[in-house]
């Protein structure tokens, strides 16, 4: 019969897992069980749950850092920071309605689901990521159980730290194959003062690429940048009026810089720049906040229950290309280009072939993901970007240095460790 | 300091390596003599010295893979070193090491200003990379001190930092790819022109691994926009305590500041001394707060910052108004090492970091520790991030100076672990902080990080002697303890 482990005390968690190494018995590492529908299936029966090491430990402010238990809910952290003008810079999506038994639209202002651990473990950022950087610039330090029920930690509670090696890098993004993670530090940002947004309608692909890294590669500092293709910007309450394609640039800051620098952004791309006399708006803040949550929670995407959807990382200027050469295949896909094009959602029919997916990037072009589909699907298709064999080795090795009987979601990110 | 002993069997194979070796390379790459090797036998930690077995200069990855794939047939240990700047002993050679120089991996490969990045062989200056974008507005922003000379694989090597952290991190948050050979010839590529890993963010964890994983052959960086524009504030302070509240509150009041310096009264007056950037003398700390960003942004901010100096007591309050004016207040700062080295024959410059609000209590027990010394400490502080560099002076003339010096650094950092800080902010561990790692770390966290080296170097060959007290192979790093037994915790709750 199934088992849900739900240690709350580290020496519990570093016992389960000692029995889990004798008894050869691997265990699905789970958080609130958000991002379960992510990765490979995996032979587990049963569940080691994260949710028991959960409230905020230490929050300093002045610091910028937090610790708090790997299971403690998102919305606690987020709800936290928010009283005290802070946040955490990479804005960590919530794309639970992608993997509800039946596809739903997120209810606005709900709860965000997931924990801090589980952020972390998925390396989970949103659009602000290509400015703030990833979940894993901010990741600071742990406590965690090894695959050998071993505890130990890696990091500080300081913002600056080259002591011993980046486990916490490395850890970031692994999905809880390499350890469990028991107690997490980030650091934490403050909230800008002011969000505006300038939209631009009507553009192509190829416009909006040249268009978002102009507006990158500027001085204006932009914190967002998104492509949404009418179909998709439809689905928008915030900008379906425009009835066309939508270009979004987000900047933030002190609220007189932010009217300085969307006026600075219409005259480099509009008057007498790239784009003279295209159509243009801004939004308010508030809207703006809503767009840019839904670009990062995927809830403008057609997400119907069979549909499967891909996230590529990709050099941006390739993005435009890699667009055209996978929809000429498929022309049911939907997509949109966030992080000013750094990263490609794609919403595709069931069984879109990955070679269709993967083929269109460039060599060495980044890599794709299958972020929802299936369970038979994603036993078939690898999940994620299959690596040279030099690279899978050392991912072998990486894995095993970890978990070397491997009980720590075995087969997740790759069928071989 | 120990280092691992020389191992025989190493040493009697010195000649006929040597042969090997210039088989593969111009015998000039080949450096054998010892007058050649002299220049390769300290790094900046230069009170440690160490004649490396031999020294090559490869100039292609080809060649590189050869060298390693020989020592690695050999089973020779490797030492891999690009300016020589570090501060912590990371590039110190070992008496039965082939030191690999890679000063002739001097190419800048691609500037791609469509996808905001720029690739360069890992032997180029950190300074070069920014020079090379800067016609077009862009630059590299991590700025280590040293950024003249010091090489952006070493940068890699070290996770190296500068006075802009806090805003624009690291090496670690600048990096999108690498290329690398692994100690037995292997070359990987990790990353490349994209944001995040398609796998185990091994590039992450390669940045500020100190060469103990593999060789950097070529580095990705991500270049940014020029800021508009950049202004400081020269605030002076009658106490450390009004100095560190204002930096509370410059952050509270949710400003990131792309510098925030703090200088103590010695520094003051020591930089003024020497390049007379007119620092206020009667100041006992002094704060540099650069803020860049657009103009507009830019003027709203230091206007609250120089409220909340006043607002706190500060002594004395300058605003740049130009270019020549901000650099003039960043001139005493930037002269900091060398105005010390005029006062003393030798100093240590080390390197913890803390959490900020520790500072008064951390140079109170600073100045305790001074007196039993019996020598002087002064410090520079990159007060936003809480990264304190004491330097200790000293002189290496006086017998038992060095030592007294070395157990003065040993304790300060100490003091940096026990009030919630860490050894190294940026200069690493190498083999300054090697014995102090378990100050911070106990044996089953050493033993995973160890573990994750020999995913990469099961013999313990590449760069052995630094970070870790005691470098164990993979077999020595112990079994599973397993209790064979029933469902533990029979009273958790379970579903």
């Amino acid at each position: 019969m199934a088992t849900i482990f739900t240690p709350n005390r580290p020496e519990e968690l570093s016992e389960i897992l000692r029995w889990a190494v004798a008894n050869a018995t691997p265990l699905a590492v789970v958080g609130s069980g958000s991002k379960s529908g992510i990765g490979r299936p995996m032979p587990t029966e049963h569940v080691l749950s994260l949710a028991g090491f959960s409230g905020v430990g230490r929050y300093e402010p002045n610091e910028l850092v937090l610790t708090a238990g790997a299971g403690t809910p998102l919305a606690e952290i987020e709800a936290l920071l928010a009283r005290n003008g802070q946040m955490l810079a990479f804005e960590p999506p919530d794309h639970t309605h992608l993997f509800a038994a039946s596809a739903t639209a997120p209810i606005a202002g709900a709860a965000r689901a997931g924990t801090l651990g589980g952020v972390l473990a998925a390396n989970s950022s949103g659009p602000r990521r290509f400015l703030a950087g990833a979940a894993r610039d901010h990741f600071l330090g742990f406590r965690a159980v090894n695959g050998r029920g071993e505890a130990f930690k890696a990091g500080g509670r300081v913002v600056k730290n080259v002591t011993g090696f980046d486990l916490p890098k490395l850890l970031a993004g692994s999905w809880g194959t390499l350890a469990a993670l028991w107690e997490v530090t980030v650091k934490v940002m403050p909230v800008p003062e002011f969000s505006g947004a300038l939209l631009i309608f009507g553009l192509d692909d190829t416009g909006a690429s040249r268009l978002m890294r102009t507006a990158a590669a500027s001085a204006h500092v932009v914190s967002g940048a998104a492509h949404l293709p009418a179909r998709v910007a439809a689905r928008s309450a915030a900008v379906k009026a425009a009835g066309q394609s939508v270009t979004a640039l987000r900047v933030e800051g002190p609220e007189l810089s932010v009217r300085h620098r969307v006026a600075g952004l219409k005259a480099l791309l509009i008057g007498g720049g790239q784009l003279e006399g295209a159509d243009c708006d801004e939004l308010d803040s508030a809207a703006a906040l809503a767009l840019w949550r839904d670009i990062g929670d995927l809830a403008l995407l057609a997400a119907g229950d069979t549909r499967e959807i891909w996230r590529l990382s990709l050099p941006p200027a390739t993005a435009p290309a890699v667009v055209a050469h996978i929809v000429n295949g498929e022309p049911a896909v939907e997509w949109l280009q966030d992080q000013a094009g750094g990263t490609l959602w794609l919403s595709c029919p069931a069984g879109t072939p990955a070679e269709q997916i993967r083929g269109a990037l460039a060599p060495d072009g980044g890599h794709a993901t299958l972020w929802r589909a299936s369970a038979a699907r994603r036993s078939e298709v690898p999940v994620f970007q299959p690596q040279p064999p030099a690279l899978a080795a050392l991912t072998r090795r990486v894995k095993a240095s970890f978990d070397p009987q491997a009980v720590l979601n075995p087969g997740r990110m790759y069928s071989d460790s | 300091m120990q280092m691992p002993a020389a191992e025989p069997a190493i040493l009697a194979q010195r000649e006929a390596l040597l042969a090997e070796l210039r088989a593969l390379l111009p015998v000039a790459r080949v450096i054998a003599d010892a007058a050649g090797l002299r220049a390769y036998d300290c790094d900046a930690l230069t009170a440690y010295r160490q004649m490396p077995l031999a020294a090559v200069l490869p100039d292609t990855v080809a060649e590189l893979a050869g060298v390693l794939a020989i020592c690695h047939r050999r089973n020779i240990k490797v030492v891999a070193r690009g300016a020589g700047t570090s501060l912590s002993g990371g590039a110190l050679p070992l008496a039965d090491a082939v030191l690999i120089g890679l000063g002739r991996f001097n190419r800048i490969l691609d500037i791609d200003y469509a996808n905001r990045c720029l690739t360069a062989q890992s032997g180029v200056t950190n300074l070069a990379l920014s020079e090379a974008v800067a016609a077009r507005n862009f630059y590299y922003a991590p700025d280590p001190s040293s950024q003249i000379a010091c090489t952006i694989g070493g940068n890699v090597a070290e996770n190296s930092g500068g006075v802009h952290c806090l805003k624009y991190g690291m090496t670690t948050n600048n990096l999108l790819g690498l290329e690398m050979v692994l100690l037995d010839g292997t070359v990987v590529r990790l990353g490349g022109k994209h944001m995040d890993a398609d796998g185990y963010d091994l590039l992450g964890l390669l940045t500020g691994s100190e060469g103990l994983l593999g060789v950097i052959t070529e580095v990705t960086v991500r270049i940014l926009p020029r800021p508009e524009t950049a202004r400081a504030a020269l605030l002076g302070f009658a106490s450390n305590e009004d100095a560190g509240r204002v930096v509370a509150a410059i952050i509270a009041a949710g400003i990131i500041p792309a510098g925030l310096e703090k200088m103590d009264r010695f520094i003051v007056a020591a930089t003024e001394e020497f390049c007379h950037a007119g620092y206020p003398l009667d100041a006992e700390a002094l704060l540099i707060v650069e803020l860049d960003g657009p103009a507009a942004e830019v003027d709203y901010l230091l206007e609250l910052v120089v409220a909340i100096a006043r607002e706190n007591g500060a002594t004395s309050v300058r605003a740049s108004t130009n270019e020549a004016e901000r650099l003039l207040f960043w001139l005493g700062r930037k002269s900091a090492f060398p105005a010390v080295g005029r006062l003393s024959p030798d100093y240590l410059c080390m390197d913890g970091t803390i959490p900020r609000h520790q500072l008064p209590h951390v140079l109170q027990r600073m100045a305790q520790m001074s007196l039993r010394y019996g020598l002087r400490v002064t410090n520079v502080f990159h007060a936003g991030d809480g990264n304190l560099h004491p330097l200790i002076l000293y002189d290496a003339n006086v017998p038992g100076e060095l030592a007294r010096a070395e157990a003065f650094g040993a304790e300060i950092l100490r003091l940096c672990v026990e009030v919630g800080g860490v050894l190294t902010g940026e200069h690493g561990v190498g083999v300054e902080k090697r014995d102090l790692m378990d100050t911070m770390f106990d044996a089953d966290d050493l033993a995973q990080q160890m573990r994750v080296k020999s995913a990469f170097d099961p013999e313990g060959r590449l760069n052995p002697g630094k970070v870790f007290p005691q470098l164990h192979r993979c077999a020595e790093l112990g079994h599973l303890h397993v209790h064979r037994g029933q469902i533990p915790f029979p009273h958790l709750p379970r579903l």
